[in-house]
């Protein structure tokens, strides 16, 4: 099964209803939805183009893992433009997005869950990096909240001669423990409430039901452990970058919730 | 500067910056401080809110550092010093009681890991607080009965310095007089202590010495002055 141009500029009335409905209650988001809408098809068409590049024989899988390169950097300055406030988060994004993809591609290439080619390299990497990227957008700034709001609790640890790391640590586990629970909770759902993206897509691709059941499972658990590794790879980190060598605790700008 | 035997800290040409909440340049908050401060009896901190008293305090067990200068506990400047160390001798109560989550008892017991509850039953009877509210949730306790758990917790460590920053301005006259008076039997037990107070009047009840903070300078003071002065 397949959708063709016209099928597709057909799905536009979805959107137009979207910004009929802004328009009708006054919200103003019209033209911002309408970007929005564009602006995703044409980088889908884009990436789509690309990935026509990269899939065909003759390409080397090189191009595939530049273009994972890419993507890891430009995730990387993204959560860094949504997370301002958190203090040089690009390295320690960087080294997350890195440890998250490394142990993921694997587990699912060395294992042999699916051959390694730029057919399942660029895509899954995107989900891997995507999700990441999220979930260190929501570990950084939620170590800044924790940290600026028990400011006056983590001094009192370190006055009492507590080292920092043993200071902060009751507080990085509620960031840790409040940053992956929706996952989790978005885990447990899976299948009784709604059906999850690559399955949908599979299964309107027209695969076999089943098929497409044990993809979406692995993509599950990919996701799964890419925002926990991420998010504790942030959060440990950060807890180092938010004191001193000499245990005190770095004054924050409130900025990190905007 | 000569130490002097007599003094726990001493300061030397301390000056602290901090940037100017409206955006402005840096402003000193301490200014090429030259002061001793005493081991003996209650120093007294005292001075106008923003004087830079807090500022002073934290220096001493090194929550901040200066700009510039030196400060010296027993002699010996705070860079050559192991900062958890010099924390577990320097012990500290901030101005808002800041209970850890949990019964008396955990709060005690992040202090004091290894002991027992016999331990934290004397630790309470010399914050004037009974045994009985060891076990109960810290958030339960009074604002006084906080400050003087949080007091008892800072004792758990077994510090020869109490920092005491403004601990009593959030509680009624009664909680103050029965904190003012557990300072003064720890003072009197040999413990040293430094107060940070912008009350005339308490300086008069607990000072052994005052030094006057005000626009980043510090001066020694006489404590019936300022009472007279602010009565």
């Amino acid at each position: 099964m397949t959708v063709n141009w016209a099928g597709t500029a057909f799905s536009l009335i979805l959107v137009a209803v979207a910004a009929g409905l802004s328009l009708y209650w006054g919200l103003g988001l019209e033209r911002s939805i309408l970007w929005a809408a564009v602006r995703a098809g044409v980088q889908l068409l884009l990436v789509g183009g690309i990935l026509v590049l990269l899939l065909r024989p003759q390409t080397s899988l090189w191009w595939s893992w530049l273009w994972v390169v890419a993507m890891l950097g430009y995730a990387a300055w993204t959560a860094k433009q949504r997370a301002p406030g958190v203090p040089r988060i690009v390295p320690l994004a960087l080294t997350a997005f890195v440890v998250a993809t490394a142990l993921s591609l694997v587990v699912l290439f060395g294992l042999g869950v699916f051959p390694l080619g730029a057919r399942t390299l660029v895509p899954i990497a995107g989900l891997i990096v995507g999700n990441a990227m999220t979930a260190t957008v929501l570990a950084g700034r939620r170590m800044v909240e924790e940290f600026t709001d028990k400011r006056d609790e983590i001094e009192a640890r370190l006055a009492l001669g507590q080292p920092s790391r043993e200071a902060a640590q009751p507080y990085v586990r509620g960031v840790l423990r409040s940053a992956l629970s929706p996952q989790i909770e978005t885990t447990k759902a899976t299948g009784l409430v709604f059906l999850p993206g690559a399955m949908t897509g599979l299964i309107l691709g027209g695969a076999d039901p089943v098929s497409a059941v044990l993809v979406q499972i692995v993509v599950m658990f990919l996701v799964l452990a890419a925002a926990s590794t991420t998010t504790t790879v942030m959060a440990l980190g950060l807890s180092r970058r938010l004191f001193t060598p000499d245990h005190r605790l770095v004054r924050l700008a409130r900025t990190a919730t905007g | 500067m000569v130490d002097h035997p007599h003094a726990v800290f001493a300061l030397e040409h301390v000056t602290v910056r901090r940037p100017d909440p409206d955006g402005g340049a840096d402003r000193a908050v301490l200014d090429e401080v030259d002061i001793e401060i005493s081991a003996a009896g209650t120093t007294v901190l005292w001075g106008p809110s923003g004087a830079g008293k807090t500022t002073l305090l934290r220096l001493l067990n090194r929550l901040d550092v200066p700009d510039s200068g030196v400060v010296r506990y027993r002699g010996t400047p705070l860079d050559d010093l192991d900062p958890l160390a010099l924390r577990r001798e320097v012990g500290m109560v901030f101005q808002r009681p800041t209970p850890f989550a949990g019964t008396v008892r955990d709060n005690l017991r992040v202090a004091a890991p290894d002991a027992g509850d016999e331990a934290f039953g004397s630790l309470l009877e010399r914050v004037s607080l009974p045994r009985e509210v060891l076990g109960r949730d810290a958030d339960t306790l009074s604002g006084g009965e906080l400050q003087r758990m949080c007091l008892a917790r800072t004792l758990a460590v077994r510090p020869q310095v109490l920092l005491l920053d403004e601990p009593t301005s959030a509680l009624d006259a009664e909680p103050v007089r029965i904190f003012e008076r557990t300072v003064a039997d720890l003072a009197g037990d040999g413990l040293t202590v430094v107060w940070v107070s912008h009350d005339a009047q308490q300086v008069g009840r607990v000072a052994d010495q005052v030094l006057e903070v005000a626009d980043g300078h510090v001066h020694p003071r006489a404590a019936a002055e300022l009472e007279d002065e602010h009565p």
